[in-house]
Protein backbone atom coordinates (compact mmCIF):
# COMPACT_ATOMS: atom_id res chain seq x y z
CA UNK A 1 0.00 0.00 0.00
CA UNK A 2 0.90 3.39 -0.70
CA UNK A 3 -0.01 7.19 0.66
CA UNK A 4 0.55 9.36 -2.01
CA UNK A 5 0.65 13.00 -0.49
CA UNK A 6 0.29 16.36 -3.74
CA UNK A 7 0.77 19.38 -3.15
CA UNK A 8 -1.34 21.57 -5.76
CA UNK A 9 -2.80 24.69 -6.27
CA UNK A 10 -5.90 25.56 -4.55
CA UNK A 11 -7.92 26.13 -7.86
CA UNK A 12 -6.82 22.85 -9.14
CA UNK A 13 -8.40 20.44 -6.06
CA UNK A 14 -12.23 19.88 -7.89
CA UNK A 15 -10.29 18.70 -11.01
CA UNK A 16 -7.95 17.00 -9.14
CA UNK A 17 -10.41 15.10 -7.24
CA UNK A 18 -12.17 14.21 -10.06
CA UNK A 19 -9.74 12.80 -11.81
CA UNK A 20 -8.79 10.48 -8.75
CA UNK A 21 -12.74 9.30 -8.31
CA UNK A 22 -12.66 8.78 -12.11
CA UNK A 23 -9.62 6.16 -11.20
CA UNK A 24 -11.72 4.72 -8.71
CA UNK A 25 -9.93 6.14 -5.27
CA UNK A 26 -12.88 6.27 -2.97
CA UNK A 27 -11.37 9.00 -0.76
CA UNK A 28 -9.10 11.87 0.08
CA UNK A 29 -8.02 13.72 2.75
CA UNK A 30 -7.62 17.38 2.33
CA UNK A 31 -5.89 20.21 4.08
CA UNK A 32 -5.01 23.76 3.59
CA UNK A 33 -0.91 24.90 3.89
CA UNK A 34 1.13 27.21 3.03
CA UNK A 35 4.49 26.88 1.16
CA UNK A 36 6.62 27.61 -1.13
CA UNK A 37 9.31 26.32 -3.92
CA UNK A 38 10.24 28.64 -6.78
CA UNK A 39 7.34 30.44 -6.89
CA UNK A 40 8.15 34.25 -5.65
CA UNK A 41 5.28 35.35 -2.72
CA UNK A 42 3.58 38.82 -2.99
CA UNK A 43 4.22 42.03 -0.91
CA UNK A 44 1.43 43.35 1.29
CA UNK A 45 1.12 46.63 2.67
CA UNK A 46 -0.48 48.01 5.74
CA UNK A 47 -0.06 51.84 6.41
CA UNK A 48 3.64 52.46 6.55
CA UNK A 49 4.42 48.69 6.87
CA UNK A 50 5.62 46.76 4.31
CA UNK A 51 5.46 42.76 4.49
CA UNK A 52 6.96 40.40 2.13
CA UNK A 53 4.90 37.04 2.23
CA UNK A 54 6.66 34.33 0.59
CA UNK A 55 4.40 31.84 1.54
CA UNK A 56 1.42 31.25 -0.77
CA UNK A 57 -1.35 28.64 -0.09
CA UNK A 58 -1.60 25.44 -1.40
CA UNK A 59 -3.87 22.00 -0.52
CA UNK A 60 -2.44 18.79 0.41
CA UNK A 61 -3.71 16.07 -0.87
CA UNK A 62 -3.49 12.70 1.17
CA UNK A 63 -4.82 9.34 -0.35
CA UNK A 64 -4.06 5.75 0.37
CA UNK A 65 -4.19 3.13 -2.49
CA UNK A 66 -3.48 -0.02 -3.38
CA UNK A 67 0.24 -0.10 -4.72
CA UNK A 68 -1.04 -1.73 -8.11
CA UNK A 69 -2.64 1.74 -8.34
CA UNK A 70 0.50 3.85 -8.28
CA UNK A 71 0.99 4.48 -11.76
CA UNK A 72 -2.44 5.38 -12.73
CA UNK A 73 -3.07 7.78 -9.57
CA UNK A 74 0.40 9.56 -10.47
CA UNK A 75 -0.41 10.33 -13.86
CA UNK A 76 -4.38 11.21 -12.61
CA UNK A 77 -2.93 13.86 -10.31
CA UNK A 78 -0.15 15.04 -12.71
CA UNK A 79 -2.50 15.55 -15.52
CA UNK A 80 -5.33 17.15 -13.68
CA UNK A 81 -3.01 19.75 -11.57
CA UNK A 82 -0.70 20.91 -14.23
CA UNK A 83 -1.24 24.10 -15.30
CA UNK A 84 2.25 24.60 -17.19
CA UNK A 85 3.51 27.48 -14.56
CA UNK A 86 5.64 27.86 -11.70
CA UNK A 87 4.13 26.95 -8.12
CA UNK A 88 2.17 23.50 -9.74
CA UNK A 89 3.33 21.60 -6.85
CA UNK A 90 4.69 18.50 -5.97
CA UNK A 91 3.53 14.68 -5.70
CA UNK A 92 5.29 12.52 -2.90
CA UNK A 93 5.02 8.86 -2.56
CA UNK A 94 5.23 6.94 0.95
CA UNK A 95 5.48 3.45 1.74
CA UNK A 96 1.98 2.75 3.98
CA UNK A 97 2.62 -0.02 6.69
CA UNK A 98 -0.60 -0.82 7.85
CA UNK A 99 -4.54 1.05 7.32
CA UNK A 100 -7.53 0.13 9.55
CA UNK A 101 -10.83 0.87 8.79
CA UNK A 102 -12.36 1.52 12.35
CA UNK A 103 -15.89 0.73 11.95
CA UNK A 104 -15.35 -2.06 11.26
CA UNK A 105 -12.12 -3.25 12.21
CA UNK A 106 -10.68 -4.18 8.61
CA UNK A 107 -7.29 -4.01 8.08
CA UNK A 108 -5.18 -3.76 4.65
CA UNK A 109 -5.95 -4.19 1.72
CA UNK A 110 -9.56 -4.46 2.76
CA UNK A 111 -9.58 -1.09 4.71
CA UNK A 112 -8.63 1.20 1.72
CA UNK B 1 -9.77 39.16 48.40
CA UNK B 2 -8.08 41.82 48.65
CA UNK B 3 -8.76 43.26 45.60
CA UNK B 4 -12.42 42.38 45.87
CA UNK B 5 -13.03 44.62 49.00
CA UNK B 6 -10.77 47.29 47.39
CA UNK B 7 -13.52 47.45 44.30
CA UNK B 8 -16.49 46.82 46.96
CA UNK B 9 -15.64 50.06 49.00
CA UNK B 10 -14.80 52.48 45.65
CA UNK B 11 -18.36 51.16 44.10
CA UNK B 12 -20.15 52.30 47.44
CA UNK B 13 -18.33 55.31 47.80
CA UNK B 14 -19.70 56.46 45.13
CA UNK B 15 -22.26 55.13 44.61
CA UNK B 16 -23.26 56.60 48.33
CA UNK B 17 -21.77 60.38 47.21
CA UNK B 18 -23.84 60.63 43.92
CA UNK B 19 -27.24 59.62 46.06
CA UNK B 20 -26.18 61.49 48.65
CA UNK B 21 -25.93 64.46 46.37
CA UNK B 22 -28.71 64.21 44.17
CA UNK B 23 -30.86 64.56 47.38
CA UNK B 24 -29.07 67.59 48.13
CA UNK B 25 -31.52 70.71 48.46
CA UNK B 26 -31.73 71.79 45.09
CA UNK B 27 -29.97 75.00 44.03
CA UNK B 28 -32.04 77.07 41.57
CA UNK B 29 -32.37 76.08 38.67
CA UNK B 30 -29.46 77.81 36.08
CA UNK B 31 -30.91 79.32 33.25
CA UNK B 32 -28.52 78.46 30.50
CA UNK B 33 -26.56 81.69 28.80
CA UNK B 34 -28.95 83.67 26.34
CA UNK B 35 -25.77 83.42 23.73
CA UNK B 36 -27.83 82.52 21.05
CA UNK B 37 -27.07 78.57 19.36
CA UNK B 38 -26.26 80.65 16.36
CA UNK B 39 -23.13 81.84 18.11
CA UNK B 40 -21.27 79.18 16.59
CA UNK B 41 -17.91 80.96 17.98
CA UNK B 42 -18.54 79.48 21.35
CA UNK B 43 -21.10 76.50 20.86
CA UNK B 44 -20.65 75.01 23.93
CA UNK B 45 -20.07 77.87 26.11
CA UNK B 46 -20.58 77.53 30.00
CA UNK B 47 -23.62 79.42 31.81
CA UNK B 48 -22.89 83.14 31.78
CA UNK B 49 -24.46 85.68 33.77
CA UNK B 50 -27.88 86.06 32.35
CA UNK B 51 -27.82 89.38 30.24
CA UNK B 52 -30.66 91.54 31.55
CA UNK B 53 -31.80 93.04 27.86
CA UNK B 54 -31.84 89.49 26.21
CA UNK B 55 -34.65 86.70 26.53
CA UNK B 56 -34.23 83.91 28.77
CA UNK B 57 -34.27 81.16 25.55
CA UNK B 58 -37.04 78.04 25.82
CA UNK B 59 -36.89 74.48 24.95
CA UNK B 60 -36.77 74.30 21.25
CA UNK B 61 -38.36 69.89 20.45
CA UNK B 62 -37.27 70.15 17.30
CA UNK B 63 -33.44 70.80 18.48
CA UNK B 64 -33.86 68.63 21.52
CA UNK B 65 -34.61 65.79 19.80
CA UNK B 66 -31.83 66.37 17.42
CA UNK B 67 -29.89 66.46 20.19
CA UNK B 68 -30.54 63.17 21.53
CA UNK B 69 -30.25 61.66 18.68
CA UNK B 70 -26.82 63.14 17.80
CA UNK B 71 -25.50 61.96 21.22
CA UNK B 72 -26.63 58.52 20.27
CA UNK B 73 -24.64 58.41 17.06
CA UNK B 74 -21.77 59.57 18.95
CA UNK B 75 -21.98 56.80 21.57
CA UNK B 76 -22.36 54.29 18.16
CA UNK B 77 -18.64 56.20 16.98
CA UNK B 78 -17.12 54.26 20.24
CA UNK B 79 -19.41 51.30 20.33
CA UNK B 80 -18.66 49.72 18.27
CA UNK B 81 -17.48 51.70 15.21
CA UNK B 82 -14.11 52.98 17.25
CA UNK B 83 -13.84 49.25 18.96
CA UNK B 84 -14.10 47.20 15.55
CA UNK B 85 -12.08 49.95 13.46
CA UNK B 86 -9.31 49.50 16.14
CA UNK B 87 -9.60 45.69 16.46
CA UNK B 88 -9.71 44.76 13.02
CA UNK B 89 -6.32 46.49 12.80
CA UNK B 90 -4.96 44.47 16.06
CA UNK B 91 -3.86 40.64 15.26
CA UNK B 92 -6.25 38.06 16.22
CA UNK B 93 -4.95 37.03 19.32
CA UNK B 94 -5.49 40.95 21.05
CA UNK B 95 -8.76 41.30 19.12
CA UNK B 96 -10.77 40.93 22.39
CA UNK B 97 -8.49 43.16 24.61
CA UNK B 98 -9.20 46.14 22.14
CA UNK B 99 -12.92 45.67 22.10
CA UNK B 100 -12.87 45.68 25.92
CA UNK B 101 -10.43 48.46 26.46
CA UNK B 102 -12.99 50.58 24.09
CA UNK B 103 -15.87 49.18 26.40
CA UNK B 104 -15.03 49.24 29.19
CA UNK B 105 -13.16 52.42 29.06
CA UNK B 106 -16.49 54.40 27.33
CA UNK B 107 -18.23 52.97 30.32
CA UNK B 108 -16.04 53.94 33.13
CA UNK B 109 -16.07 57.03 31.66
CA UNK B 110 -19.50 57.69 31.75
CA UNK B 111 -19.64 57.67 35.23
CA UNK B 112 -16.38 59.86 35.95
CA UNK B 113 -18.01 62.24 33.43
CA UNK B 114 -21.47 62.68 36.14
CA UNK B 115 -19.55 62.32 39.25
CA UNK B 116 -16.93 64.96 38.32
CA UNK B 117 -15.85 65.79 34.76
CA UNK B 118 -19.21 67.80 33.79
CA UNK B 119 -18.83 70.27 36.25
CA UNK B 120 -15.33 70.82 36.30
CA UNK B 121 -15.55 71.47 32.80
CA UNK B 122 -18.71 73.52 32.05
CA UNK B 123 -19.22 75.38 35.76
CA UNK B 124 -18.10 78.51 35.32
CA UNK B 125 -14.80 78.61 38.43
CA UNK B 126 -11.85 80.36 37.13
CA UNK B 127 -10.22 80.92 33.04
CA UNK B 128 -8.44 77.38 34.03
CA UNK B 129 -10.51 75.03 35.44
CA UNK B 130 -14.58 74.76 36.41
CA UNK B 131 -15.96 74.39 39.59
CA UNK B 132 -17.32 71.04 41.68
CA UNK B 133 -21.06 72.96 42.09
CA UNK B 134 -22.56 70.30 39.95
CA UNK B 135 -20.39 67.48 40.44
CA UNK B 136 -22.46 64.08 40.98
CA UNK B 137 -24.82 66.47 38.69
CA UNK B 138 -26.06 68.24 41.63
CA UNK B 139 -28.43 71.22 41.04
CA UNK B 140 -29.36 69.82 38.01
CA UNK B 141 -33.29 68.59 36.94
CA UNK B 142 -35.23 68.24 33.90
CA UNK B 143 -36.25 71.38 33.84
CA UNK B 144 -32.61 72.98 33.34
CA UNK B 145 -31.89 74.31 30.09
CA UNK B 146 -28.21 74.80 28.33
CA UNK B 147 -29.34 76.77 25.11
CA UNK B 148 -32.46 75.91 23.77
CA UNK B 149 -32.07 71.84 24.62
CA UNK B 150 -32.70 70.55 28.14
CA UNK B 151 -28.93 70.48 30.22
CA UNK B 152 -29.37 66.47 30.73
CA UNK B 153 -29.37 66.22 27.25
CA UNK B 154 -26.09 68.46 26.94
CA UNK B 155 -24.37 66.66 30.03
CA UNK B 156 -25.17 63.23 28.19
CA UNK B 157 -24.17 64.40 24.83
CA UNK B 158 -20.44 66.23 26.08
CA UNK B 159 -20.28 62.63 28.35
CA UNK B 160 -20.11 60.92 24.17
CA UNK B 161 -17.16 63.16 23.82
CA UNK B 162 -15.69 63.06 26.94
CA UNK B 163 -15.32 59.15 26.93
CA UNK B 164 -14.67 58.53 23.11
CA UNK B 165 -11.29 60.84 23.19
CA UNK B 166 -9.87 59.13 26.02
CA UNK B 167 -10.62 55.59 24.30
CA UNK B 168 -8.79 57.11 21.29
CA UNK B 169 -5.66 56.56 22.56
CA UNK B 170 -5.95 52.93 23.07
CA UNK B 171 -4.50 52.58 19.81
CA UNK B 172 -1.44 53.84 20.70
CA UNK B 173 -0.36 51.46 23.30
CA UNK B 174 -2.39 48.52 21.44
CA UNK B 175 -1.14 44.56 21.84
CA UNK B 176 1.37 45.62 25.02
CA UNK B 177 -0.32 47.40 27.87
CA UNK B 178 -2.20 45.97 31.08
CA UNK B 179 -5.91 46.49 31.18
CA UNK B 180 -6.17 47.63 34.77
CA UNK B 181 -3.45 50.27 34.03
CA UNK B 182 -6.09 51.54 31.09
CA UNK B 183 -8.86 51.47 32.94
CA UNK B 184 -6.92 53.80 35.99
CA UNK B 185 -5.12 56.06 33.14
CA UNK B 186 -8.17 56.71 31.57
CA UNK B 187 -10.26 57.81 34.72
CA UNK B 188 -6.85 59.98 35.80
CA UNK B 189 -6.47 61.40 32.17
CA UNK B 190 -10.13 62.46 31.32
CA UNK B 191 -9.90 64.61 34.77
CA UNK B 192 -6.19 65.87 34.22
CA UNK B 193 -5.97 66.02 30.59
CA UNK B 194 -9.54 66.20 29.18
CA UNK B 195 -11.19 68.37 31.35
CA UNK B 196 -8.82 71.28 31.67
CA UNK B 197 -8.94 71.58 27.84
CA UNK B 198 -12.92 71.17 27.63
CA UNK B 199 -13.51 74.19 30.54
CA UNK B 200 -10.54 76.24 28.07
CA UNK B 201 -12.33 75.68 24.67
CA UNK B 202 -15.49 75.37 25.45
CA UNK B 203 -16.38 76.22 29.04
CA UNK B 204 -15.36 79.43 29.81
CA UNK B 205 -12.23 79.10 29.65
CA UNK B 206 -8.99 81.30 28.57
CA UNK B 207 -8.56 79.45 25.13
CA UNK B 208 -12.33 80.41 24.06
CA UNK B 209 -11.48 84.27 25.03
CA UNK B 210 -8.72 84.45 22.89
CA UNK B 211 -10.77 83.26 20.28
CA UNK B 212 -9.64 80.22 19.35
CA UNK B 213 -12.12 78.51 17.24
CA UNK B 214 -12.61 75.01 17.83
CA UNK B 215 -16.37 74.19 16.14
CA UNK B 216 -16.46 70.05 17.75
CA UNK B 217 -13.18 69.55 19.18
CA UNK B 218 -10.23 69.41 17.16
CA UNK B 219 -7.87 70.37 19.94
CA UNK B 220 -10.02 68.79 22.80
CA UNK B 221 -10.50 65.88 21.30
CA UNK B 222 -7.86 64.61 18.52
CA UNK B 223 -4.78 66.58 18.98
CA UNK B 224 -4.75 65.64 22.85
CA UNK B 225 -5.19 61.94 22.57
CA UNK B 226 -2.84 62.41 19.55
CA UNK B 227 -0.45 63.58 21.63
CA UNK B 228 -1.40 61.36 24.62
CA UNK B 229 -1.04 58.25 22.85
CA UNK B 230 2.47 59.00 21.03
CA UNK B 231 3.62 59.59 24.55
CA UNK B 232 2.01 56.50 25.36
CA UNK B 233 3.79 54.47 22.70
CA UNK B 234 7.14 56.00 23.37
CA UNK B 235 7.18 55.05 27.57
CA UNK B 236 5.40 51.68 27.02
CA UNK B 237 7.88 51.22 24.34
CA UNK B 238 7.74 49.30 21.16
CA UNK B 239 6.06 45.89 20.69
CA UNK B 240 8.43 42.90 20.56
CA UNK B 241 9.19 41.87 17.39
CA UNK B 242 8.10 45.16 16.16
CA UNK B 243 9.80 45.79 12.51
CA UNK B 244 10.97 41.97 12.40
CA UNK B 245 7.86 40.21 12.69
CA UNK B 246 5.04 40.08 10.73
CA UNK B 247 1.39 41.88 12.50
CA UNK B 248 -0.60 42.70 9.56
CA UNK B 249 -4.35 44.04 10.63
CA UNK B 250 -6.16 40.95 11.12
CA UNK B 251 -9.50 41.45 9.76
CA UNK B 252 -9.56 44.70 7.48
CA UNK B 253 -13.23 43.92 7.38
CA UNK B 254 -13.93 44.61 10.67
CA UNK B 255 -11.82 48.12 9.94
CA UNK B 256 -13.89 48.98 7.34
CA UNK B 257 -17.27 48.42 9.69
CA UNK B 258 -15.71 50.61 12.02
CA UNK B 259 -14.35 53.24 10.29
CA UNK B 260 -18.01 53.42 8.33
CA UNK B 261 -19.76 53.56 11.68
CA UNK B 262 -17.50 56.79 12.88
CA UNK B 263 -18.13 58.31 9.30
CA UNK B 264 -21.97 58.08 10.17
CA UNK B 265 -21.42 58.55 13.83
CA UNK B 266 -19.38 61.69 13.07
CA UNK B 267 -22.32 63.64 12.05
CA UNK B 268 -23.60 63.74 15.29
CA UNK B 269 -20.33 64.45 16.83
CA UNK B 270 -19.50 67.87 14.63
CA UNK B 271 -23.00 68.48 13.85
CA UNK B 272 -24.47 68.05 17.37
CA UNK B 273 -22.13 70.27 18.46
CA UNK B 274 -23.81 73.39 17.31
CA UNK B 275 -26.24 71.80 20.50
CA UNK B 276 -29.04 72.70 18.08
CA UNK B 277 -30.98 72.20 14.51
CA UNK B 278 -30.20 75.52 12.35
CA UNK B 279 -28.57 76.42 9.40
CA UNK B 280 -25.02 76.49 10.83
CA UNK B 281 -25.51 72.89 11.76
CA UNK B 282 -26.35 72.26 8.36
CA UNK B 283 -23.31 73.76 7.39
CA UNK B 284 -21.55 71.38 9.10
CA UNK B 285 -23.66 68.54 8.22
CA UNK B 286 -22.14 69.48 4.50
CA UNK B 287 -18.61 69.82 5.02
CA UNK B 288 -18.73 66.87 7.22
CA UNK B 289 -19.29 64.57 4.25
CA UNK B 290 -17.32 66.60 1.82
CA UNK B 291 -14.04 66.94 3.16
CA UNK B 292 -14.51 63.32 4.77
CA UNK B 293 -14.99 62.23 1.12
CA UNK B 294 -12.10 64.36 -0.39
CA UNK B 295 -9.78 63.24 2.19
CA UNK B 296 -10.78 59.42 1.43
CA UNK B 297 -9.16 60.36 -2.07
CA UNK B 298 -6.34 62.47 -1.06
CA UNK B 299 -4.97 59.38 0.87
CA UNK B 300 -6.00 57.03 -2.01
CA UNK B 301 -4.25 58.54 -4.52
CA UNK B 302 -1.37 59.49 -2.23
CA UNK B 303 -0.90 55.49 -2.38
CA UNK B 304 -1.87 54.39 -5.47
CA UNK B 305 0.89 56.90 -6.73
CA UNK B 306 3.64 56.58 -3.84
CA UNK B 307 3.02 53.15 -2.93
CA UNK B 308 1.99 51.38 -6.21
CA UNK B 309 -1.69 50.31 -5.29
CA UNK B 310 -5.05 51.79 -3.47
CA UNK B 311 -5.59 49.76 -0.32
CA UNK B 312 -9.05 49.35 1.75
CA UNK B 313 -6.99 50.41 4.90
CA UNK B 314 -5.76 53.61 3.23
CA UNK B 315 -9.46 54.66 2.08
CA UNK B 316 -10.60 53.77 5.89
CA UNK B 317 -7.69 55.61 7.15
CA UNK B 318 -8.22 58.72 4.76
CA UNK B 319 -11.98 58.91 5.70
CA UNK B 320 -10.93 59.13 9.69
CA UNK B 321 -7.72 61.33 9.06
CA UNK B 322 -10.40 63.88 7.05
CA UNK B 323 -12.83 63.60 10.01
CA UNK B 324 -10.27 64.69 12.76
CA UNK B 325 -9.25 67.62 10.30
CA UNK B 326 -12.53 68.97 9.23
CA UNK B 327 -13.69 68.78 13.01
CA UNK B 328 -12.62 71.84 14.24
CA UNK B 329 -13.21 73.63 11.21
CA UNK B 330 -16.43 72.14 9.82
CA UNK B 331 -18.98 75.33 11.50
CA UNK B 332 -16.40 77.93 9.88
CA UNK B 333 -15.59 77.28 6.40
CA UNK B 334 -17.22 76.85 3.37
CA UNK B 335 -17.97 72.97 1.71
CA UNK B 336 -15.16 74.35 -1.00
CA UNK B 337 -13.11 74.54 1.86
CA UNK B 338 -13.91 71.68 3.53
CA UNK B 339 -13.08 69.82 -0.01
CA UNK B 340 -9.47 71.30 0.13
CA UNK B 341 -9.24 70.47 4.15
CA UNK B 342 -9.87 67.20 3.35
CA UNK B 343 -7.53 66.89 0.50
CA UNK B 344 -4.56 68.37 2.01
CA UNK B 345 -5.46 65.64 5.62
CA UNK B 346 -5.19 63.20 3.26
CA UNK B 347 -2.40 63.77 1.93
CA UNK B 348 -0.53 64.27 4.54
CA UNK B 349 -1.61 62.05 7.31
CA UNK B 350 -0.43 59.16 5.05
CA UNK B 351 2.87 60.98 4.82
CA UNK B 352 2.67 61.09 8.73
CA UNK B 353 1.49 57.12 9.25
CA UNK B 354 4.23 56.40 6.62
CA UNK B 355 7.17 58.48 6.28
CA UNK B 356 7.14 60.27 9.37
CA UNK B 357 6.68 57.14 11.28
CA UNK B 358 9.04 55.66 9.51
CA UNK B 359 12.09 58.09 10.58
CA UNK B 360 11.27 58.23 14.01
CA UNK B 361 10.58 55.13 14.40
CA UNK B 362 7.94 54.86 16.97
CA UNK B 363 5.46 51.87 17.77
CA UNK B 364 2.34 54.17 17.53
CA UNK B 365 0.43 50.83 16.88
CA UNK B 366 -2.93 52.35 15.71
CA UNK B 367 -1.41 55.22 14.38
CA UNK B 368 -3.27 57.87 16.65
CA UNK B 369 -0.74 60.65 16.15
CA UNK B 370 -0.41 60.16 12.48
CA UNK B 371 -4.11 60.41 12.33
CA UNK B 372 -5.92 62.17 15.29
CA UNK B 373 -2.53 64.02 15.92
CA UNK B 374 -1.72 65.09 12.72
CA UNK B 375 -5.27 65.20 11.01
CA UNK B 376 -5.82 67.60 14.33
CA UNK B 377 -3.64 69.99 13.69
CA UNK B 378 -3.63 70.33 10.25
CA UNK B 379 -7.53 70.98 10.66
CA UNK B 380 -7.09 73.47 14.06
CA UNK B 381 -4.30 75.36 11.79
CA UNK B 382 -6.36 75.29 8.35
CA UNK B 383 -9.73 76.82 10.22
CA UNK B 384 -7.51 79.48 10.41
CA UNK B 385 -7.67 79.99 6.49
CA UNK B 386 -10.24 78.74 5.33
CA UNK B 387 -12.64 80.89 7.65
CA UNK B 388 -11.75 83.45 5.54
CA UNK B 389 -15.00 84.87 3.39
CA UNK B 390 -12.59 85.09 0.07
CA UNK B 391 -12.28 80.78 1.05
CA UNK B 392 -15.92 80.75 1.22
CA UNK B 393 -15.58 80.97 5.40
CA UNK B 394 -17.87 82.60 7.77
CA UNK B 395 -15.74 85.50 8.13
CA UNK B 396 -13.36 86.69 10.98
CA UNK B 397 -14.80 88.21 14.45
CA UNK B 398 -14.75 92.10 14.05
CA UNK B 399 -11.02 93.37 14.05
CA UNK B 400 -9.18 90.40 13.43
CA UNK B 401 -7.34 89.31 10.64
CA UNK B 402 -6.18 86.11 9.41
CA UNK B 403 -2.79 86.09 10.74
CA UNK B 404 -4.36 87.16 13.66
CA UNK B 405 -6.45 84.19 13.89
CA UNK B 406 -3.81 81.96 12.59
CA UNK B 407 -1.84 82.68 15.48
CA UNK B 408 -4.55 81.87 17.90
CA UNK B 409 -4.89 78.35 16.76
CA UNK B 410 -1.70 77.97 15.99
CA UNK B 411 -1.46 78.89 20.26
CA UNK B 412 -4.06 76.95 21.27
CA UNK B 413 -2.71 74.00 19.37
CA UNK B 414 0.86 74.59 21.00
CA UNK B 415 -1.12 74.58 24.38
CA UNK B 416 -3.19 71.77 23.90
CA UNK B 417 0.21 69.68 22.43
CA UNK B 418 2.14 70.91 25.66
CA UNK B 419 -0.45 69.88 28.20
CA UNK B 420 -1.09 66.84 26.70
CA UNK B 421 2.13 66.27 26.42
CA UNK B 422 3.37 66.84 29.78
CA UNK B 423 0.48 65.88 31.90
CA UNK B 424 0.14 62.38 29.79
CA UNK B 425 3.62 61.54 31.02
CA UNK B 426 2.84 62.16 34.37
CA UNK B 427 0.42 60.08 34.54
CA UNK B 428 1.74 57.11 32.57
CA UNK B 429 4.91 57.09 35.04
CA UNK B 430 2.03 56.89 38.09
CA UNK B 431 -0.25 54.45 36.59
CA UNK B 432 3.52 52.49 36.07
CA UNK B 433 4.10 52.90 39.54
CA UNK B 434 0.53 51.64 41.15
CA UNK B 435 -0.35 48.92 38.73
CA UNK B 436 2.42 48.58 36.20
CA UNK B 437 1.60 49.74 32.66
CA UNK B 438 3.42 46.70 30.11
CA UNK B 439 2.69 43.18 30.63
CA UNK B 440 5.39 40.26 30.56
CA UNK B 441 7.00 39.25 27.67
CA UNK B 442 5.20 35.88 27.86
CA UNK B 443 1.90 37.31 28.09
CA UNK B 444 2.59 39.74 25.21
CA UNK B 445 3.53 36.55 22.43
CA UNK B 446 0.63 35.00 23.97
CA UNK B 447 -1.75 37.39 23.12
CA UNK B 448 -3.67 40.08 25.60
CA UNK B 449 -6.81 38.08 24.74
CA UNK B 450 -6.53 34.89 26.95
CA UNK B 451 -3.61 36.31 29.27
CA UNK B 452 -5.70 39.53 30.25
CA UNK B 453 -9.53 38.08 29.62
CA UNK B 454 -9.29 34.27 29.43
CA UNK B 455 -11.22 34.71 26.31
CA UNK B 456 -10.27 33.87 22.21
CA UNK B 457 -11.96 36.00 19.72
CA UNK B 458 -12.46 33.30 16.97
CA UNK B 459 -12.46 29.64 17.54
CA UNK B 460 -11.93 28.35 14.05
Amino acid sequence: MKLVTAIIKPFKLDEVREALSAIGVQGITVTEVKGFGRQKGHTELYRGAEYVVDFLPKVKIEAAIKSEMLDQVIEAIEKSANTGKIGDGKIFVFDLDQVVRIRTGETGADAL
Amino acid sequence: MKKFLTALAAVLAIGLASVTNSWAEEKPADTAAPAAAADSAAPAAAEAPADAAAEAPKLDSGSTAWMMTATVLVILMTIPGLALFYGGLVRQKNMLSVLMQVFVTFSVLSVVWVAAGYSLAFTEGSNFIGGLEKAFLSGVTPDSLQGVIPEYVFITFQLTFAAITPALIIGGFAERIKFSAVLLFMVLWMLAVYVPVAHWVWGGGFLADDGAKDFAGGTVVHINAGIAALVGCLVLGKRIGYGREAMPPHSLTMTMIGASMLWVGWFGFNVGSELAADGTAGLVLVNTQVATAAAVLGWMFAEWIFRGKPSMLGAASGAVAGLVAVTPACGFIGPMGGILLGLIAGVLCFWAVTTLKGLFGYDDSLDVFGVHGIGGIIGAILTGVLMAPGLGGVGYPEGITMGAQLWIQTKSVLITIVWSGVVSFILYKIVDMIVGLRVTEDKEREGLDITEHGETAYHS
